[in-house]
């Protein structure tokens, strides 16, 4: 089991430095540079701009100084927001995202599972029939369109909650619905088809058989051995969510890492992309090895190898 | 007896000698006729009443966004001098004074935009885009997805290690940072490709939706890849690929006569259900901005549009996103249909 985890660390980290290397040279070698959309700016200020960032030597070295500077733990300086490490600006920006990241997560679990587990049992009545018709129309909306038909609803037209910015609770209210709509439909559908799986298992009759009542059935035995799926699906979603969705981001001008992200890329802030990018991926690749290690303790019966 | 028979003698009727004819032989096969896949999947699929009902929605918007425009009386990028944004049914001075003139003027079912374009014509042209780029991006991806996912997937070892890793790392670097770095690397090559004879059709879509292609293209099969590496890890164990090996059939004999074929329902079912995610990120990329180019419409550039007069003219950010909805929900439902239908695993 040690092993197992040692060994998927290893190579997570491994992918992680390709990400970087790739990230990195894709990045340079895209024609422009960070300094020339900005305007009546002389060669030599330039040349002097790039000089003190080190953008003036040769591609290889410079990746080599980054690389070093990336394993001390310094991910260097921002291009364009003058004085801020890039440090900083994931330590400023990274709670605000994942604040908001993981109460939408939250809400999914809490309403996805449910709903799903239900839906199975009910299977073929009006609740299943109902909560199959919302999940599958849930799906069918982008995170976009949520957050303006809501914003048209309830802060243009009924006042109710305030449309910028994450100052008050209220303001919480609107990104995490539109951030959890997607996903708590999405849980819905997944855990009630592995659930109607287990539900057909024999297991399942036995512990009818020896007088366990259908809700603790269907909570206590059907539910842990349903529930892989989701832990699968979620072990991506909460590194996505949390690290900042830009569109919600921009669209409730909210400060967080996935807008500071998306808006580097144009500017070419080059230190941030590589920051950011590194982040995201570590994120990522992180959350799967966490998954393959939960399975382990949701289900005994997975022998990590 | 009957015919002056001795009802001792042994004497045989010649009639029941006679050979069977074809009616009697058919009411003694006790078989039915065999069912092969595709015609059990597609029996299964036209019981399933709301998988029908979503074909045909799929099918009238095909229509609706595909023939329509065609036989339209306005243009998408007709821009119609004092007609700027008018409601629903509303029509402009002009209009009004040409109707009073005993003319029949085609009514704004949607009104117009701020540039005097009917809007009605601009939300099917735009769902014909989205359809446009979700059909060829799951295409693209079926086809790379596939062939990638079953070479990693039959020779296994080395070759899936290296091959998945190289997933892993794709799947790992966000999309949006390669679509605008792709998009600005693309924009020159594009334009002056563009103007090489037979390569017109780049600028009649945008450098921004070929480069978008590319992207799904390039990032969006690995998902694609390991559900069929999946398939085919657990096909390559059966004993037809043994005896076609002894046979000496070429490795690319077998996973294109074997085990591609024998994937084929998941193929179908994860490229539908592709379809809609591809509309998806189009309309989400058009949304930032970075999709299918002005004057061109698409659903997402529309629903952007209108969110800055979102307080006065709600009806133009309705009318794309009602679109959207529609067109995801009803391939969601065609893809749910067919898997039920086509994948084994739902055989009840």
């Amino acid at each position: 089991m040690v092993r197992y985890i040692i060994k998927r660390i290893l190579a997570g980290l491994l992918t992680a430095l390709a990400v970087a290397t790739l990230t990195f040279f894709i990045m340079n070698l895209v024609p422009g540079g960070p300094f020339l959309a900005e305007k009546a700016v002389t060669p030599q200020a330039q040349a002097a701009m790039e000089a003190k960032y080190g953008l003036d030597k040769p591609l290889f070295v410079q990746y080599l100084t980054y690389m070093n500077d990336l394993l001390h733990g310094n991910m260097g300086m921002s291009l364009k927001k003058r004085g801020f490490t890039v440090n900083d600006i994931i330590r400023n920006k990274f709670p605000v995202s994942a604040r908001l990241g993981g109460m939408a997560v939250l809400v999914a679990v809490l309403i996805g599972v449910p709903l799903g587990a239900i839906a199975a049992y009910k299977r073929g009545g009006t609740a299943d029939n109902v909560i199959i018709l919302f999940s599958t129309a849930g799906i069918a909306v982008p995170s976009f369109l949520t957050s303006t038909l809501m914003m048209y609803l309830l802060s243009v037209r009924l006042k109710l909650l305030p449309s910028l910015g994450l100052d008050s609770p209220a303001s919480y209210i609107m990104p995490v619905i539109a951030l959890a709509l997607y996903p708590s439909c999405y849980i819905a559908r997944l855990m009630r088809s592995s659930m109607l799986d287990v539900i057909g298992q024999d297991y399942m009759r036995t512990a009818r058989a020896k007088g366990v009542s259908p809700f603790k059935s269907i909570f206590k035995h059907a539910l842990r051995n349903a529930i892989l799926p989701v832990v699968t699906y979620l072990g991506p979603l909460l590194a996505s969510l949390m690290t900042g969705s830009f569109i919600i981001e921009k669209i409730f001008t909210i400060p967080g890492l996935g807008h500071e992200f998306v808006s580097a890329i144009p500017s070419r802030d080059y230190p941030l992309i590589m920051g950011t990018t590194i982040f995201l991926a570590t994120f990522i690749i992180f959350m799967n090895v966490l998954v393959d290690i939960a399975y382990a303790f949701i289900d005994p019966r997975i022998k990590l190898k | 007896m009957e015919n002056g028979k001795n009802f001792l003698s042994l004497q045989l009727n010649a009639e029941d000698f006679l050979p069977a004819t074809e009616d009697e032989k058919e009411s003694l096969v006790v078989m039915r006729e065999s069912v092969g896949f595709w015609k059990d999947g597609f029996r299964r699929f036209r019981k399933n009443r709301i998988a029908m009902a979503a074909l045909a929605v799929v099918v009238l918007i095909l229509v609706l966004a595909f023939l329509v425009p065609l036989i339209y009386p306005y243009a998408y990028e007709q821009q119609m001098k004092g007609s700027e944004r008018l409601g629903p049914f509303q029509y402009s001075q002009k209009e009004l004074e040409r109707m009073a003139g005993g003319e029949a003027v085609f009514p704004h079912f949607l009104g117009t935009d701020q540039n005097g374009r009917d809007y009605t014509i601009r939300v099917l042209v735009g769902a014909r885009v989205s359809m446009t780029v979700g059909i060829i991006a799951s295409t693209l991806i079926l086809l790379i997805g596939a062939v990638y996912g079953a070479v990693a997937g039959y020779f296994g070892g080395k070759v899936d290690m290296v091959m998945m890793r190289i997933v892993d790392v794709l799947y790992t670097i966000p999309d949006v940072l390669i679509i605008i770095l792709l998009a600005q690397v693309l924009k020159f090559p594009l334009q002056s490709l563009s103007k090489v004879p037979g390569f017109g059709w780049i600028t009649a879509m945008g450098p921004n939706m070929v480069s978008m292609f590319l992207v799904f293209a390039l990032l969006y099969w690995v998902g694609m890849a390991r559900i069929v590496r999946g398939q085919i890890m657990v096909l390559k164990q059966n004993e037809y690929i043994t005896a076609a090996k002894a046979l000496g059939a070429t490795d690319g004999r077998i996973i294109r006569k074997h085990l591609i074929t024998n994937c084929i329902g998941t193929l179908i079912v994860t490229t539908t259900l592709q379809i809609p995610s591809s509309i998806f990120t189009e309309s989400f990329l058009s949304f930032l901005g970075l999709g299918v180019q002005a004057p061109m419409p698409s659903l997402g550039s529309l629903a952007s549009n209108a969110l800055n007069g979102l307080q006065t003219y709600p009806e133009k950010l309705f009318a794309p996103a009602f679109m959207i909805f529609i067109i995801i929900l009803s391939f969601n439902l065609l893809g749910d249909g067919l898997r039920d239908a086509f994948d084994p695993k739902m055989k009840k």
